[in-house]
Formats: structure tokens, sequence, C-alpha cells
């Protein structure tokens, strides 16, 4: 079966037994059930789980042990006084468990695709955008787990943030969760097949962590090279990881939130375009085969 | 509602109780910069800076926290500046070359050591005028006084010794030989022990203050620096005994000692060249001068986690908090 016919169920649902429209707990119902699948299916790959805590941790274990001086010369805000890499590092950590999970989603969603579970929540009575941002949310809500188990076991490692810093990082978690979420949702909707994934390792993932200020300050980037230096500034991860890290200092780095908020929007409204069916990239793609 | 409004107001006192009523201000001398930076200690901040004589090192405050004594190395000379103004009072006859002096208990005898005179000169502050000048190791630098006033310790950089100096006498009683370059003597409160730190040999020797013997000797690890990199020199332990404060030179750390085990806690990443050290009048903050970095950093004494790092004058020495 193709989506199309998905589609139409959508436009045509079963015989409704409201006459009037969903009201707002129907959708809060729609919205629990979405978010309890995702938990579920997390909650069962507990290799994924463990696989989205390893990354960071080796980061934070390995990658940083042999970096421990190099921050030890100056200051950068929010910091007031002299920090270890691992502590520098730690925000884009962070930034680094929600890019892989945002892709991971989009991943997700390719897949449900391919093995024709998408049609399941598509042919929901729910308008598409609806279930786009349930499903987003879904997803940043696992990642946020993530990134506080992450952080707890970074606390133990000396990494230790003021303790309200964790409750400050939560919306600015949140928000970025949203936008790389969101990132991924639209990458989704423009890869053809699984195995493209990799693509997105290479041509997204890689160079939007290396290339912001997860792993240096910026001004460290910039002596080194004033083009990777501008890379950085229009990367818009630098701006995830700025508002992280200020956030756990109970800081707002204004310029980051109105650049997250700003790519969010971009993103969704992107992503929800590109999943109409009857009009964004969906169409021009199922021509191409919707059937895997 | 009455419950919470009287909880709300418990809680609003029990916040204004518990912050200082007054702020401290803190002296820090400037070694190349020939400056003294003043800072208040409750907001952090730079308050003034005094301009004083070349090489300013070793500083002290009165027990009544009107004025500063202050090393001004190259000038052969101890300066004494008016906390209420910041003005320079006079002088008083060091002696050549005053690095580090330590004040009396009773407040009114200043010993001096003079690194390039072998000497460690006894000023009377009162009448400004020495009272005798006591010969010691050579490069004479740490100085610790017991609680009581009773018993001086010099300690002699090239020397490698503790002198014990009566200070009724003026004589030295014992020489105990210590670790290579030793900078720098601090008594425990109770005056059983006098802990000197070694520069070069990277330690940190206990002396009992009975038997004069060394009791430990504290050596220091941090993983990822090289050991000649840890150079233990200034020393302060708490009030009430329990933990002492040893800043590593070069380490760029501050290392927080047991002092029932003898045990390194933590290191606590400062800037650049720590150099000394010195708590504010209500133990809660412990504030190092990070020479190479210009900055002086700010420590929990509760937490032991670094505050805030505050840039002073070129190559900040030392530094020393008013008692008011």
């Amino acid at each position: 079966m193709s989506s199309r016919s998905a589609h139409k169920a959508t436009v045509a649902p079963p015989p409704p037994l409201h006459s009037r429209p969903y009201g707002l707990r129907n959708y809060l119902i729609c919205l629990r059930g979405i978010l309890a699948r995702e938990g579920l299916r997390f909650l069962h790959q507990r290799e994924r789980f463990i696989a989205s805590l390893v990354r960071p941790l080796v980061w934070l274990f390995i990658f940083a042990a042999g970096f421990r001086q190099v921050l030890g010369v100056s200051i950068v805000p929010p910091y007031k006084t002299y920090i270890l890499y691992e502590v520098y590092i730690t925000p884009g950590l962070a930034g680094m468990i929600l890019l892989f999970s945002g892709m991971q989603s989009s991943l997700s969603m390719v897949y449900d695709r391919e093995m024709g579970n998408m049609r399941t929540l598509l042919v929901s009575p729910f308008p598409r955008w609806f279930l786009l941002v349930s499903k987003l949310l879904a997803g940043v809500t696992v990642s946020i787990a993530q990134v506080y188990v992450f952080l707890a076991i970074a606390w133990f490692w000396g990494v230790k943030p003021p303790p309200l810093g964790y409750l400050f990082v939560l919306p600015a978690l949140f928000l970025s969760g949203l936008m790389l979420g969101s990132l991924g949702m639209l990458l989704s909707s423009l890869i053809k097949q699984l195995e493209n994934f990799s693509g997105i390792m290479n041509f997204v993932i890689f160079p939007m962590y290396f290339a912001s200020s997860a792993l240096y300050p910026l001004w460290r980037i910039q002596e080194a090279s004033p083009l990777l230096y501008t890379i950085c500034r229009a990367n818009p991860f630098t701006y995830v990881v700025e508002l992280i890290r200020f956030a756990f200092y109970g800081q707002v780095e204004w310029t980051s939130l109105a650049v997250v908020l700003g790519f969010t929007a971009v993103f969704l409204v992107g992503a929800i375009v590109a999943y109409d069916p009857s009009r964004g990239l969906m169409t021009r793609k199922q021509e191409m085969g919707g059937n895997a | 509602m009455r419950k919470p409004l009287s909880v709300l107001a418990g809680a609003t006192i029990a916040a204004i109780m518990s912050s200082p009523a007054s702020a401290y201000m803190a002296y820090v001398s400037n070694e190349r910069g020939n400056s003294v930076t003043v800072i208040d200690t409750e907001t952090m901040e730079v308050v003034d800076t005094i301009e004083v004589g070349q090489r300013p090192r070793g500083i002290t405050v009165s027990h009544d926290g009107k004025f500063i004594y202050l090393c001004a190395s190259d000038d052969d000379t101890v300066e004494v500046i008016d906390t209420s103004d910041y003005s320079i009072l006079g002088n008083l006859p060091s002696g050549p070359d005053p690095e580090l002096f330590v004040l009396s208990p009773d407040g009114k005898t200043l010993y001096v050591a003079n690194e390039d005179d072998n000497l460690v000169t006894v000023i009377d502050i009162e009448n400004r005028s020495v009272v005798t000048e006591i010969p010691v190791g050579v490069e004479p630098e740490g100085m610790g006084i017991s609680p009581d006033g009773s018993t001086l310790v010099n300690t002699s950089e090239t020397t490698n010794m503790a002198h014990f100096i009566d200070t009724e006498t003026h004589q030295i009683t014992h020489n105990v030989l210590v670790d290579s370059r030793p900078r720098f003597a601090e008594f425990m409160p109770d005056g059983s022990e006098v802990w000197v730190s070694a520069e070069i040999g990277g330690t940190v020797s206990v002396i009992d203050n009975e038997t004069r013997e060394i009791t430990h000797k504290i050596t220091f690890e941090i993983p990822g620096l090289r050991p000649e990199t840890i150079q233990p020199v200034g020393v302060r332990i708490t009030d009430d005994g329990t933990k002492a404060y040893v800043a590593l030179g070069p380490a760029n750390r501050v290392a927080v000692v047991n002092t029932e085990t003898y045990e390194v806690e933590k290191y606590v990443l400062v800037g650049q060249r720590v150099w000394q050290l010195a708590f504010t009048p209500d133990q809660k903050t412990i504030i190092s001068t990070n020479g190479i970095s210009n900055d002086v950093t700010f420590i929990d004494v509760e937490t032991d986690e670094p505050i805030q790092s505050v840039t002073v004058g070129q190559q900040p020495w030392g530094v020393v908090v008013s008692p008011n």
C-alpha cells in the first residue's frame, strides 16, 4: 500500500463517533500515545540508550583527559574562574546527545516510512502538524532524559555546575532539542532511503559538531583560523552549545536564544511543509518510490 | 496564611543574618606592578589601587586593621599604609631586601626575613626601630610565629632549613633540615605543629613543635602534570585546624589537605603560578594570588570550589584581608 492511501485515510477518516471536532482532550490523548510509544521504544532498546551515553562519555573520559590543560590560560564567560577542559566540553556534549538523537529520530522516521509503520501514525484523524510536533516532543523528552543521565555521570567525574544550573538548563535543552529534532525531521523528509543516513553523519552531524564552540572556545578558533571562526559563527549548533553553557550558570545568552528560536521555527515549518503530502516535498518523493 | 508569612519572614531574616554584615577588604601586593590592589571580598571587585614602593612582596595587616605593612623589597624598606585613606604613612627600618615577614600575636613586633643578608630583622613597630638582627641560613624567606608568640620559625631557601628562634632570647634553638628550597612556615592554630613548604622538593614537612622533628611529609600528585611543576609555596591552616591549603606554584592548583590524615583531599584549579594565600576573617573564603595570570582566585572554604577570579596588577605576590 502506498502512503497515498494513508493520505486518503486522513482526508476521509472512518465514521467519527463524535460529530463535533476533536477537543483538547483528544489531542492530549494522541500526544500521550505518541510519547508513550517513543518512551517504550526507547526503554526496550537498552543498547540504544547505552550507545547514546557511550559517545559523549568517551569524549569526556578520553578526549578531555588529553586536553585537560588546554583551557588553563583564559577565562571565558559565563565562567568566572579557571575551569578544566571537562567542564568546558560538557555543554557541547549535552548538545551532541541532542544532535545525535535528533538525527536518530530522523533515521527512525525513514525507517518507519520504509517499514510501513508511518502509515499507522498518518492515518490518525489529527492534523499532520500536530502529529509531527507530538513526535518531535516525544523525541526531545527522551533525549533530555539521556542528557540528564549523562550529566549525572559527569558529576561523578568532577563536572559540577551549580546545583540550580541543572534546573536552568532544562528550557535550554528543550529548545535546543526542538531545533535539532526539527532539523532531523526536515532532513528525514529529504532522505529517500535508510542507507543515506551515513550521509547525514558525514555531511550534517560531524561538520555541525566540530565546526562549533563545543570543543574549543571561539577566541581560540579565531586564533587558529579566521575562516573556521566565521564558519563556527554561522553554525546554529554553536548557539545551541552556548545557550546550554550559559543556562548552566543561570544566565541567558540572548543572541543564542534568538538564533535557536529562529532556526527552530524555520526547521519546524520546513518539516511540516515537507511532510504535507498535498503540498511539500513528499509528493515529489512518492513518485520516486514510496514503496520500499 | 499566617504560617507561610512567618516562615517567609524567618527565611528573610536568616538570609540577612547569614550574609556578611560588613565587607572585608583584601590587599594584594603586585610584585611587578609596584602597587597594591584593594578588593572588596563580598562583591569580588577591585575598589582601588595603591601606588607603592618597588617590588612589593610580603604584606600583612595590623591586628586592628588600621595599617598595612608591606615589604618593598627593592626599596629595602617596609612601608606602612593607612587603610582609611590608602596613604603611605611611613617606613619601618627593615634592613635590605625584605621579602616576607610575620607580625607577633601582640601586634608590637615585626619579624622580617632579609633575603640578601641572611638575617631576620626584629622591628619594634611603635618606635620604628630595629631591636636586633638574628643571623640565619642563606636566603631566609618563610616566617611563622607560634600562637603564643614564643617561637619564631624562619626558613632559609638555600640552607634548606627551618630555624626555630626563641623570641625572648632571639637565639636559634633548633635547626630542622627540610626538603629543597623551603618557602613558607605556618603554625597550627594550637601551636602543636609547624608546616613548612619546600618549593623544589615538592613537599610540605610537618614538624612537631615539642620535639622539633619532622613527623609527616606531605607529597602532591596531580594526574597529567609533571612532578617538577608542583612547587608548594604558601600554606594556610583554618582556625579550627581541620584543613590546610597549600599553593602549588606552576601547578596552578591549591591543594586542600586534611590535617588529621595528612592526605590531600582536593586540588583546586586557580590561575597560573599560584603563590600566596589568605583567608577572609570569617574563614568562608580563601584567596590565592596567581602571579603569571595576574589575578587572584576566590575559593569557597566549605565546598573547596573556586568561585571567581579577579584581575589585579602585574604579578600578584602576597595577599592579606583586613580583619574588619
